[in-house]
C-alpha cells in the first residue's frame, strides 16, 4: 500500500487516487474486462481496475460519460460542460473530481483564474452571468432534495443557452453526481 | 429512436416531442444510460448483489430524494421483485427516518474545515434490523452516506460492508447502483423541469 498524502484544498494540480479495496490486478484482466474499460490504457488506472470488477456497468457508464462530455458536434461548449462538472464536484466536496474537471475547464475556456476562484471561493464566486447560471443550475441539481427549478431554466436562457445546451448542463451536472460518489467512497486522493 | 427508454418513461418524454429530439442528439449517452440501468437491474450475474437487494436499495435511495415518479417506480420494482415484497414496509419506514438535506460532511483537516457541515448520521432502526438482515442494514447505512454526505466516506466504511458479507465486487456494483441512481433521478428531474417550462409557454 502506497503512502497517502491527502490534499486539504481544492486544486487544479494533478492528483493521484488510492483505492480502499482491491482493484483487479492487471495480469488478471480478460477480454471481458478490456471491453468494460473501453480504452485499454485505462488498465493502468487503479480506479478503473477497481470499477472493472463489474465490466458491463463500467462500459455503459464510460460510454455515457464520453458522449455527455466529448460529443461537441453541437450544444454546449466543452468548457461549460467541464464547468458544470467542476461546480458539482466543488459543491459535493470531491477534491479529486474537481481537480480533473477544473483543469479541463481552464484548458477549454482559457479562464484559469476564474476557474481557480470557483475552487478557492466556492460556488458563490462571481464568474459572470453565463458561468454563474451554469454553476447555480449545477448546484441546484446536486442538492438533495433536488432544488433545480423553473428559475434555473429561466436564468440559463437569459444567459444565452438554448434548450439543447440546457440539456447538456443537466446531463453534465447529473453525471457528476454519479462520478463524485464513486470517487469519494471507494478511495481517496493523494498528492 | 422512437422507443421509450427508462429516462423517457420516468420524465414523461413523448416520442416526437422537442425533448425527444434534443435527447436524440446524444445517442450514445441515451443508449448507454439505458444500458447502465439494464446492467444494474437486469444483470447477467447477480450472485454478489441479489435482485431483491438491488430493488430494496433503489427504493431507499430514490425515496430519500423525496416523492417522485422515480421513487414510485423503484418502490413498485421492490414490491414486485421475488423476495422483495416483505421488505417494502421496512424500506418505507427507513426512508421516513433517513430523509434530510444534503450535501453535508467534513473535509480533511485544514483550510476547508470552515466549510464542514454537520448532519444526520443515519443508522437503521433496531426494530427493522431482523427483517432487513445484516447485508441490507449495512447497505442502507452506506447508501445514506453516499446520498447525503459522500465526502464523509472513509476506508472504515468499506470494512463495515466487507464485515456484513459484501464482496469487493459486490461493493463495486452496489456503489455503482447508488451513484447511478443519483444521476438518473437528477436527469429525470431536470428534463421534467424543462418540459414543464415548455408547457407553460404553450399555455401562456
Amino acid at each position: 500500500m502506497s503512502t497517502v498524502n491527502p490534499p486539504v484544498v481544492f486544486t487544479q494540480d494533478e492528483l493521484g487516487w488510492v483505492s480502499w479495496i482491491d482493484p483487479l490486478p492487471e495480469t488478471e484482466l480478460t477480454e471481458r474486462h478490456f471491453a468494460g474499460l473501453v480504452d485499454r490504457a485505462r488498465a493502468k488506472s487503479e480506479y478503473f481496475r477497481l470499477l472493472v470488477r463489474d465490466p458491463e456497468v463500467l462500459e455503459a457508464r464510460t460510454r455515457t460519460d464520453k458522449d455527455i462530455f466529448y460529443n461537441v458536434a453541437d450544444g454546449l461548449p466543452r468548457a461549460e460542460r467541464e464547468l458544470a462538472a467542476a461546480a458539482t464536484s466543488r459543491y459535493n466536496g470531491c477534491i479529486y473530481c474537481a481537480s480533473v474537471h477544473a483543469r479541463f475547464a481552464s484548458t477549454y475556456s482559457k479562464r484559469r483564474d476564474d476557474v481557480q476562484r470557483l475552487l478557492d471561493e466556492g460556488i458563490k464566486a462571481d464568474l459572470g452571468e453565463r458561468w454563474n447560471a451554469v454553476v447555480k443550475a449545477s448546484v441546484a441539481l446536486a442538492a438533495t432534495p433536488i432544488a433545480f427549478g423553473p428559475d434555473n431554466i429561466e436564468e440559463l436562457r437569459r444567459a444565452g443557452l438554448d434548450d439543447a445546451e440546457i440539456v447538456d448542463v443537466i446531463n453534465g451536472a447529473s453525471f457528476f453526481n454519479w462520478a463524485n460518489r464513486l470517487m469519494l467512497s471507494l478511495g481517496e486522493p493523494s498528492k | 429512436m422512437g422507443t421509450l427508454d427508462i429516462i423517457d418513461t420516468l420524465a414523461g418524454i413523448e416520442p416526437g416531442s422537442v425533448l425527444d429530439a434534443i435527447r436524440a442528439r446524444r445517442p450514445q449517452a441515451r443508449e448507454n444510460a439505458q444500458k447502465s440501468y439494464l446492467s444494474l437491474f437486469d444483470p447477467t450475474d447477480s450472485s454478489e448483489f441479489s435482485l431483491s437487494e438491488r430493488a430494496a436499495v433503489a427504493a431507499f435511495v430514490t425515496g430519500l430524494h423525496g416523492e417522485s415518479p422515480v421513487a414510485a417506480f423503484y418502490r413498485e420494482k421492490l414490491a414486485t421483485s421475488a423476495d422483495g415484497a416483505p421488505l417494502l414496509e421496512a424500506i418505507k419506514g427507513e426512508i421516513a427516518r433517513g430523509r434530510t438535506s444534503g450535501p453535508y460532511g467534513a473535509y480533511p483537516a485544514g483550510p476547508l474545515s470552515i466549510e464542514n457541515k454537520a448532519g444526520l448520521i443515519y443508522r437503521v432502526s433496531a426494530e427493522r434490523k431482523p427483517v432487513l438482515g445484516a447485508r441490507l442494514v449495512a447497505a442502507l447505512e452506506h447508501a445514506h452516506l453516499l446520498v447525503f454526505h459522500p465526502r464523509d466516506a472513509a476506508s472504515a466504511d468499506m470494512k463495515a460492508l466487507l464485515t456484513a458479507g459484501w464482496s469487493p465486487t459486490g461493493i463495486v456494483t452496489f456503489s455503482q447502483l447508488v451513484a447511478f441512481l443519483s444521476f438518473q433521478v437528477r436527469v429525470v428531474s431536470g428534463l421534467r423541469t424543462l418540459a414543464a417550462a415548455y408547457a407553460q409557454e404553450v399555455a401562456s
